[in-house]
């Protein structure tokens, strides 16, 4: 028989048994919705632990240090300068860093505690530099607010309790200003050393000054959640001010106290620089071109192996979790189609009589099965997909009661559409099998004997 | 004997044997038989005779279990099934006591389904199902399902069915008995028509000796599957 006779006896056979082809496919469609729910929970779960992972900073990030600590144990105390084949940590290197491929950004980090006036009350915090890359990466989703309006604006943003400890009304704050009082390091003329009155603290480090300063900054966001940003990040920081405003500031971190000291070229040396990638999976490029630099580095690389690997095998039980529904699916066709052969045993041998080869017969019934497999996978995926929308919609509803930002916990990519469609209509190509073959085993003389 | 020269089918020697576990049932036993080319045959016989068996192996819906049938020469019992389904597709036309048309369709739809399955193309369905209800002359009922049609025009409806194709063979089991005789008579006075105005051979089921008497050339008798007698109506 030619395909459009096939199809057109299939469908017509279809309706005849409404009812009966309906509920089949319907049961398709429930077993095609359990795998596209489930395995779209994986995926989108996934994917926001890859989000919030990667947003912390953790797994994205190679932390670079000078080789000092190991090489001055081992060459014991009394040498304390940097070994030969080791690096300086200075701005040649961090410009060195940056031009790597798939490094977005290298920053140090800048964090210190300080106070803040506002309305002429005095606040002790902590003030952490943010990289302009936060704009985009997802840490300030959520804000109140906006991010800052440029990389050097005098701006800041709060931590929402902090926010709390200046006004009863968070909200209220934004637009305001607040100032910001810091200790600036000045290096000093070398007789400045001995001018009389100089802090004796200032002595010891061989040349800098303390100088308490003020900056007014405008409040522009609050922030609920606390952003991070690698190791000792701006995570505990609750006065978030851009990088480079941080940086400028020059503030009396103590790190950069001890590294001016032991620069043996007298240009300033980062402590640690952070240098971010593209994303988790090219880390381990970037950590080895730096290490043959010269430098010591610290990555989280192992554990995003290991995140990976945990939701491979997550996927993997929901796959098969998934399929569980669809293999009923698949006894549903099969009886469908078993019953069908019972009931349309005449019709079977008066198309055999009629000159239908077994060949017709069977392909009958494949068409049959696999139209409704095809039915049922395409509502199968689009119920899979209501009910991730559902169940989304119901976790928004609940976190919105807790103040949390919503999230989207199902993800139907492209690929798991086609992949459930595909696999409905394999699936009841193969149910199809036997009652196919049954139907085209039937013996016409049999089969038109009895009325 | 594959002379195919006047001869349409022939059964040599044929036999149909039923094994029901210890005992062996004998349908149809050491049959011969010559249908020729144009001829009107009539099986006659009591009930479980052997007639239908007979009648489904010279249609190629069974295999003997002894013997050969050739039609037209090929002997069908060299034929894969595959080649015996257009066998009884291209050369054969059945049409059996109940009718057998599908309820759900249309008569159209009934009388196409052959075209289907012979592949016929669909421009020429058309023609082909029109030509073949009007010489049932139920050309007015295209639309109508066998439901709303009488037992005689069921019938009709079915030898249609079984024309479309344009067969050279047509076998039919016990065409009238489900009719009262005188729609009975109808359908053996078309079924005498289409032999000869189409020269179809005509092979007949029937234990109605009058009927077969009045309409066939030729009389066959069967009795506990074997054939009695197999001569030409005097
Ligand atoms: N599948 C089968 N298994 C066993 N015996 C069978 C089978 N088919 C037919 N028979 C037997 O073969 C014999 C001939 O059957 P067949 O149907 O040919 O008779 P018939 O002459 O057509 O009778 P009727 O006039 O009642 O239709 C019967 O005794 C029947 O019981
Ligand atoms: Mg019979």
């Amino acid at each position: 028989m030619k395909a459009g006779d096939l199809g057109e006896l299939a469908l017509r056979n279809l309706r005849e048994a409404v009812l009966r082809s309906s509920l089949t496919t319907l049961g398709v469609a429930v077993g095609v919705a359990s795998l596209v729910a489930w395995l779209s929970l994986g995926i989108g779960l996934q994917a926001l632990a890859t989000k919030r992972l990667s947003n912390s900073g953790l797994f994205d990030t190679v932390i670079v240090t000078q080789r000092r600590s190991l090489q001055s144990m081992r060459r014991g105390p009394a040498e304390s300068s940097p070994a030969k084949n080791a690096r300086a940590l200075d701005d040649d290197a961090k410009k060195e860093f940056e031009r790597l491929p798939n490094v977005v950004e290298v920053y140090s980090q800048v964090r210190f505690p300080t106070e803040v006036r506002y309305n002429g009350t005095p606040y002790s915090t902590i003030v952490a530099g943010i990289p302009e890359s936060a704009r985009g990466n997802g840490s300030f989703d959520g804000i109140q607010g906006g991010f800052f309006s440029g990389a050097n604006a005098d701006e800041a943003i709060l931590q929402i309790e902090f926010a709390r400890d200046l006004s009863t009304q968070p909200s209220s704050l934004i637009g305001k200003d607040l100032i910001v009082r810091y200790a600036e390091r000045q290096a000093l003329p070398p007789e400045a050393g001995r001018t009389p009155g100089g802090h004796a603290a200032d002595r010891e480090t061989g040349g800098f000054s303390i100088v308490p300063r003020e900056k007014k900054l405008r409040i522009v966001g609050i922030i609920e959640t606390e952003p991070a940003a690698g190791f000792g990040g701006f995570g505990s920081g609750r006065l978030l001010i851009p990088l480079e405003v941080a940086s400028s500031l020059r503030a009396a971190q103590v790190n950069d106290l001890r590294d001016a000291v032991r620069a043996p070229t007298g240009k300033p040396v980062y402590a640690s620089l952070t240098v971010r990638a593209k994303s988790a999976s090219l880390v381990g490029g970037i950590e080895t071109a730096i290490k043959t630099m010269g430098f010591g580095t610290f990555s989280l690389q192992d554990a995003t192996k290991s995140l990976e690997v945990f939701f491979r095998i997550f996927d993997m039980l929901l796959f098969i979790f998934g399929s569980l529904a669809l293999a009923v699916a698949t006894l549903g066709i099969i009886n469908t189609l078993v019953m069908a052969i019972l009931e349309r045993r005449r019709e079977i041998g008066i198309l055999k009589a009629l000159g239908a080869a077994d060949r017709d017969v069977k392909q009958l019934f494949f068409v049959e099965a696999s139209v409704m497999g095809l039915l049922g996978g395409v509502l199968g995926v689009v119920f899979g997909w209501l009910v991730g929308r559902a169940v989304t919609f119901g976790i928004n509803v609940y976190l919105k009661r807790q103040s949390l930002p919503p999230t989207d916990v199902f993800s139907v990519p492209f690929w798991l559409v086609l992949l459930a469609i595909v696999l409905a209509v394999l699936v009841s190509l193969a149910a199809g099998l036997y009652p196919a073959s049954r139907a085209a085993k039937l013996n016409p003389v049999e089969a038109l004997r009895y009325e | 004997m594959t002379t195919s020269n006047g001869v349409a089918v022939h059964a040599d020697r044929v036999s149909r044997h039923y094994e029901m576990g210890a005992a062996v049932i004998r349908a149809v036993d050491d049959v011969s038989l010559e249908v020729r080319s144009g001829e009107f045959v009539a099986l006659l016989g009591s009930s479980g005779s052997g007639k239908s068996t007979l009648l489904n192996l010279m249609a190629g819906l069974d295999r003997p279990t002894g013997g050969a049938i050739f039609a037209n020469g090929r002997n069908l019992s060299e034929l894969s099934s595959l080649e015996l389904a257009r066998y009884r597709s291209r050369t054969v036309g059945m049409v059996f006591q109940s009718f057998n048309l599908l309820p759900r369709m249309t008569l159209e739809e009934n009388v196409e389904l052959p075209l289907r399955l012979a592949e016929v193309d669909r421009a020429e369905r058309g023609a082909r199902v029109q030509e073949a209800l009007e010489r049932v002359r139920l050309e007015k009922r295209l639309t109508h399902r066998p439901s709303e049609l009488s037992g005689g025009e069921q019938q009709r409806a079915a030898l249609a069915r079984a024309l479309v194709n344009r067969p050279t063979l047509l076998f039919a089991d016990e065409p009238t008995g489900n009719l009262d005789s005188a729609t009975g008579e109808s359908i053996m006075l078309l079924l005498k028509e289409i032999q000869q105005k189409l020269g179809m051979t005509i092979v007949m089921v029937t234990h109605e000796r009058p009927l077969a008497e009045r309409f066939a050339d030729r009389i066959a008798a069967l009795a506990d599957g074997k054939l009695l007698t197999d001569g030409v109506k005097s």
